[in-house]
């Protein structure tokens, strides 16, 4: 089956949001990389074809951003921020452990698929650095117990608890300490 | 609780509040939707907004009000509104906060908005990596939908506004708000040349506004308690209303303080942030976000408002407030700054994206001890030929932190290179066109 045969409903409330059907591209091409973990080439076809656009109009703007990939990537994509605010309370740090604990170095997967690790510019959690996004979850105050955990949540739940919930810091109470 | 009362974060701070539609109803929620939609011209909405003195929160600080009255009065096509919610400056975390933890407060301002100006519908930009708070969104424009706050025929006034997540994709640039236009049209997010302003001809070349979400979650409760209200809190007459400051770095308690606009920095970082965190000295700060220069601990009783942090050299922007503890290397952190601008220039204008090359090989270069002091130079030269001369702001942005740290702590930079000619180490020429490729 084809992608927009497959995602035909979900393509058409999508469309249906748009008075141009170019916006589409962007949530499209999520779709198509959320069906195989990657953007692959038919999907680009398809899209450009469902949006009447040719396939290089969608490979020059896939290509600018950065959360689109093109290759397949490890089931948990770890994506560690290296910016300024994080360098500062240490993610540096955390990027060596990562390394250590998975054998993959930045741009690499581990053989069995399972991890993808990224260095990766500020992700907006300045304040509970350092922090890492593993595909659509936040990690936040990174730690080496907290970094053991949810490596082993991940293989053993595909999921952890310890990811961020919905986001606020500091929490209530500690504020009202603090002032 | 804090000595002055807060606006944005008041709800969120309650035991309990989880942001649903219940929630925000029960302290007041829709309440100016209610008194303004049919009730206040949509005239009286921008002259009210324009009294309040409020300046956008995302970085530019233009009075919103008087954003809003550039649009055509007369034109018959379709206007939109663009919450920009494409929070990416470094330093920045408070749209995450506002947006995930009382989500309507931001939908309640974007459909004030969109009654002001007339738009039938308004979209969301928000940052790719925020999966999270898209989804917070998308339940909460179901529920406001579903109780009649948005959509057609909102509470039976005739006004018509439509709202919509559209998510980013992990482009740094798409905050600035003609990159998120393109990018909102499915197009590469490269900066528009201006004029035409938004104001015209923006979305799909339709009269359009783009507002930050701090920025609309303030709306509200300009239109519930008086614009006279608004204006009285702050630093008026220029800085009017709270900031939802992000303190990170070096502190014993980083996060995001809510207080009034013209509070120091002393006051944000040893009352609200808890102090250092190793309680050694300040060593310099950042005051709105990576883009702003850096200013030191002889500016720590600046007060936070939009022209007290320029007139000392900085700029307010996002309100970003990033601090480092003596001992941390400046030119390293210079470095730091530099790679996310090198990593984030769109590449549309040469100056930004061959300059923020050099700039970075030049940085690495120095802080390897392989420098020449003529890099000094060369650095203060490139940065020169960068800012002003391309089509966004973001070209005056990434010269802030080599100029500011060049300007305060230049001494760092000479011993580095005074190290290197000791070592007398093989030390490459000046950067030029055929460097080696950046990784």
């Amino acid at each position: 089956m084809t992608f927009s045969e497959k995602y035909k409903d979900e393509i058409a409330e999508i469309l249906s949001r748009y008075p141009v059907k170019r916006s589409a591209l962007i949530p499209l091409l999520y779709v198509a990389q959320r069906d195989q973990g990657y953007v692959t080439e038919s999907a680009m076809k398809d899209i450009a074809q469902i949006l009447r656009l040719t396939p290089p109009q969608v490979y020059e703007t896939i290509t600018f951003y950065t959360m689109f990939n093109l290759k397949p990537v490890g089931k948990y994509h770890l994506q560690v921020c290296k910016s300024l605010m994080c360098a500062l309370v240490g993610s540096d740090t955390v990027i060596e452990w990562i390394k250590t604990k998975l054998g993959i170095a930045p741009g690499e997967s581990t053989a069995d698929g399972l991890f993808s690790l990224s260095v990766v510019e500020c992700l907006a959690a300045c304040g509970t650095g350092p922090m890492m996004q593993i595909n659509e979850d936040y990690y936040e105050q990174l730690t080496e117990e907290k970094l053991d955990r949810i490596l082993s949540d991940l293989r053993s739940t595909g999921t952890s608890p310890l990811k961020s919930g919905p986001f606020m810091w500091p929490e209530p109470a500690s504020a009202e300490q603090g002032v | 609780m804090p000595k002055h009362e807060l606006i944005l974060l008041k709800n969120m701070m309650q035991p309990g509040y989880t942001g649903s539609l219940a929630d925000y109803e029960k302290t007041g929620g829709y309440q100016a939707l209610r008194k303004s939609l049919g009730k206040i011209a949509q005239t009286d909405v921008t002259a009210m907004v324009r009294k309040s003195g409020l300046r956008g929160r995302g970085g530019a600080g233009f009075p919103t009000g008087v954003k809003w009255g550039f649009l055509p009065k007369d034109y018959q096509g379709p206007r939109y509104l663009c919450c920009n919610a494409d929070e990416s400056e470094p330093g920045t975390f408070k749209d995450r906060q506002l947006m995930e933890r009382d989500p309507h407060q931001v939908l309640e301002g974007i459909v004030l908005a969109c009654y002001a100006i007339g738009a039938e519908t308004g979209y969301i930009y928000i940052r790719g990596e925020m999966v999270l708070a898209s989804k917070i969104l998308e339940r909460a424009i179901d529920e406001a939908r579903a109780a009649g706050y948005i959509g057609k025929n909102i509470l039976g006034t005739g006004v018509n506004a439509d709202v919509w997540v559209h998510r980013g994709a992990g482009a740094y640039i798409c905050g600035e708000e003609t990159a998120l236009l393109e990018s909102l049209e499915g197009k590469r997010g490269l900066p528009r040349i201006k004029p035409p302003f938004p104001a015209t001809h923006g979305l799909y070349n339709q009269p359009t506004v783009v507002n930050n979400v701090e920025t609309l979650a303030n709306l509200p409760h300009i239109l519930n308690r008086g614009p006279e209200w608004f204006a009285a809190i702050g630093s008026p007459p220029k800085s009017t209303g709270t900031r939802v400051f992000c303190v990170s770095g070096h502190v014993k308690r980083p996060g995001n303080y809510e207080v009034p606009m013209g509070v120091t920095v002393r006051e944000l970082v040893y009352e609200h942030a808890g102090g250092m965190r190793s309680d050694k000295p300040i060593k310099g700060f950042i005051p709105g976000g990576a883009s702003a220069p850096f200013l030191t601990p002889a500016h720590l009783d600046v007060k936070l408002d939009f022209e007290s942090v320029a007139a000392a050299g900085s700029m307010l922007g996002s309100g970003g407030v990033t601090v480092l503890e003596e001992g941390t290397s400046m030119v390293w952190a210079a470095l730091r700054l530099m790679e996310f601008f090198y990593h984030e220039s769109c590449g549309k204008c040469s100056p930004c994206r061959e300059g923020s090359a050099w700039l970075v090989q030049t940085l690495r270069r120095i802080l390897a001890k392989r420098g020449r002091m003529e890099d000094l130079e060369t650095l203060l030269d490139l940065c020169k030929n960068i800012a002003g001369r391309t089509v966004c702001a973001f070209g005056d942005a990434e010269v802030a932190p080599i100029q500011s740290t060049l300007k305060h702590w230049r001494q760092e930079y000479v011993e580095l290179i005074n190290e290197a000619e000791a070592a007398n180490l093989i030390r490459p020429e000046p950067v030029g066109p055929k460097q080696e490729r950046l990784s």
